[in-house]
């Protein structure tokens, strides 16, 4: 990251209040990117499985506009998603860092993060949602196409079109899983989070908190160019 | 098109019962296709053409007699024509009308996730509402015989409606209509079984196809098209009839236990979180080296 992290104008790292960029514009551009279109496919999405919830294609324009579009905008989810890939794959790499955390995974979930020890730009967890999307997508992309040529599929290779629907349905609930406490975690659970991916800055303490040593990496390299 | 049953139950203003009332009346409809008396002269395909608004299509010429390889989504009668190495090792040239089979079960209808765009009637005739459709194909996958077909500009799916129009109004179907040989009856599902049965029976004990027999697969229910065979062993050999149709398990599954099981991890994962909430809150920053508490 070569990127300054600190952006608070007149002080200096380490200064109380200062404010450090955690997520650059392109970063927050294509999450929302992300966001926009995986929400348009789960509204859609349970529409189409479920007759109780048929009616949220309604909030979307009917049926059959909502059976138009879903494929295309996952589409658009997939690209997001493989340029998020591009953007963070190497900060998403399981660490030594991770592996300890990940062993005290219990004392986070319980809000006991001073037993936790330090981590990097993005923890064990953030790192599992990640790869979990990643890979739900490939399979979504894969067996959506499927699904959307569903008749060029021939006859005698039938077992394809089965397993296009059960591969989706595994994928999507799998890819929900991730998204119900992401979204919990994003904006209940860590405070700060939220502001971050719209807005890309965090506070030192809560970097200091959350992020200890993505913290110590950024300020040092900071205060070594000042 | 969906007067399906039109039998008169009250009549107002009128002196008296009305005309058929109290009459047990039995609404199972049914097409019986005989394919040892078919001569595959295709005056069924054009019946269904010309009744049903469509211009013929393009054929495809596969060396064989056979109009297209299989049916569209505006072409819904085909008459398979195949060519069969009896194990004496002479060559019989079977052929067998080809539309939707109108199952009891059906396995579009267990399928569809769009309300009301597959219906079917208490006479047995399954048909597509495409006004309600929204053209995900997931009929494709139910269907056990290949049937349902996309129409690429309306993007609606389309099939044989068994003329639920003209039986509503009580007349046969178009193909019945218009076939020369007699090979196509339609009628209530009893009269067709006894007919078929009747028909099998002749063609084992007086000319000699031992193995003839009557296709009315248990699968799916039953279906509204049965097929007397020549021999009913080996429905395969007959453009690919399956011998023992299903809705595909997979189907079943996504349709049933799948639909609970996902319902309740999701509702699980919304109550969990919602839990951990209350239970535990939002995570406190350390504020010791930060006067605004962390709040960015």
């Amino acid at each position: 990251m070569s990127v300054s992290h600190v952006i608070s104008s007149g002080k200096t790292a380490g200064e109380t209040g200062g404010r450090i960029l955690r997520y650059t514009l392109g970063e927050r551009v294509h999450h929302w990117l992300a966001a926009f279109t995986y929400i348009y496919c789960l509204i859609t999405g349970l529409a189409f499985w479920s007759p109780y919830m048929f009616w949220l294609a309604v909030l979307v324009g009917g049926g059959p506009t909502a059976r138009f579009w879903h494929p295309w905008l996952g589409l658009g989810f997939a690209l997001s998603v493989f340029w998020m890939y591009k953007m963070w794959h190497r900060d998403m790499l399981t660490t030594d860092a991770d592996r300890r955390w990940s062993k005290a995974m219990k004392h986070y979930i319980e809000n006991d993060d001073q037993n936790l020890p330090p981590i990097g730009r993005f923890n064990y967890g953030q790192k599992i949602f990640f790869w979990l999307m990643f890979y739900g997508v490939i399979l979504l992309v894969i067996s959506g196409i499927g699904l959307w040529f569903v008749e060029l599929i021939p006859w005698s290779l039938r077992w394809l079109r089965y397993l296009a629907v059960t591969v989706h349905v595994i994928a999507a609930l799998a890819t929900i899983g991730g998204f119900i406490i992401h979204v919990y975690m994003g904006t209940a659970m860590v405070r700060g989070g939220f502001t971050s991916i719209i807005r890309g800055e965090v506070t030192e303490a809560w970097a200091k908190t959350h992020h200890r040593l993505w913290y110590e990496q950024v300020t040092k390299g900071t205060s070594a160019e000042k | 098109m969906s007067q399906a049953t039109l039998a008169i139950r009250r009549i107002s203003g009128h002196a008296g019962t009305a005309p058929g009332a109290g009459v047990e009346r039995d609404y199972q409809v049914c097409k019986l296709v005989d394919t040892t008396t078919c001569i595959g002269c295709k005056a069924c395909e054009v019946a269904c053409l010309e009744w049903n608004g469509y211009t013929f299509s393009e054929t495809v010429f596969d060396n064989s007699y056979q109009t297209m390889p299989e049916t569209q989504w505006n072409y819904w009668n085909l008459i398979k024509f195949n060519e069969h190495e009896r194990e004496d090792g002479s060559v019989t040239l079977l052929m067998r009308k080809d539309q939707c089979m109108h199952c009891a079960d059906p396995g579009c209808l267990a399928a569809c996730p769009a309300d009301g765009a597959i219906v079917q009637y208490t006479n047995g005739i399954v048909d597509f509402q495409q006004a309600n459709c929204i053209g995900c194909g997931y009929c494709v996958s139910g269907c056990p015989f290949d049937i349902p077909k996309f129409n690429p500009k309306t993007k609606k799916m389309f099939k044989c409606t068994l003329c639920v129009d003209r039986v509503s109004e009580g007349l046969e179907p178009a193909c019945i209509k218009s076939c020369p040989t007699g090979c196509l009856h339609f009628g209530s599902k009893d009269d067709m079984k006894d007919l078929a049965e009747t028909r099998a029976t002749q063609l084992r004990e007086n000319f000699g196809f031992e193995k003839a027999g009557v296709y009315d697969p248990a699968g799916v229910g039953g279906t509204g098209v049965i097929y007397v065979l020549h021999d009913a062993t080996n429905p395969e050999v007959y453009g690919g009839l399956p011998k023992d149709p299903q809705i595909p398990w997979v189907v079943r599954f996504w349709k049933g236990p799948a639909k609970w099981i996902g319902n309740l991890a999701m509702l699980g994962g919304i109550l969990g979180v919602t839990l951990h909430y209350l239970r535990f809150g939002p995570k406190q920053v350390d504020a010791s080296s930060d006067e605004d508490g962390g709040q960015p």
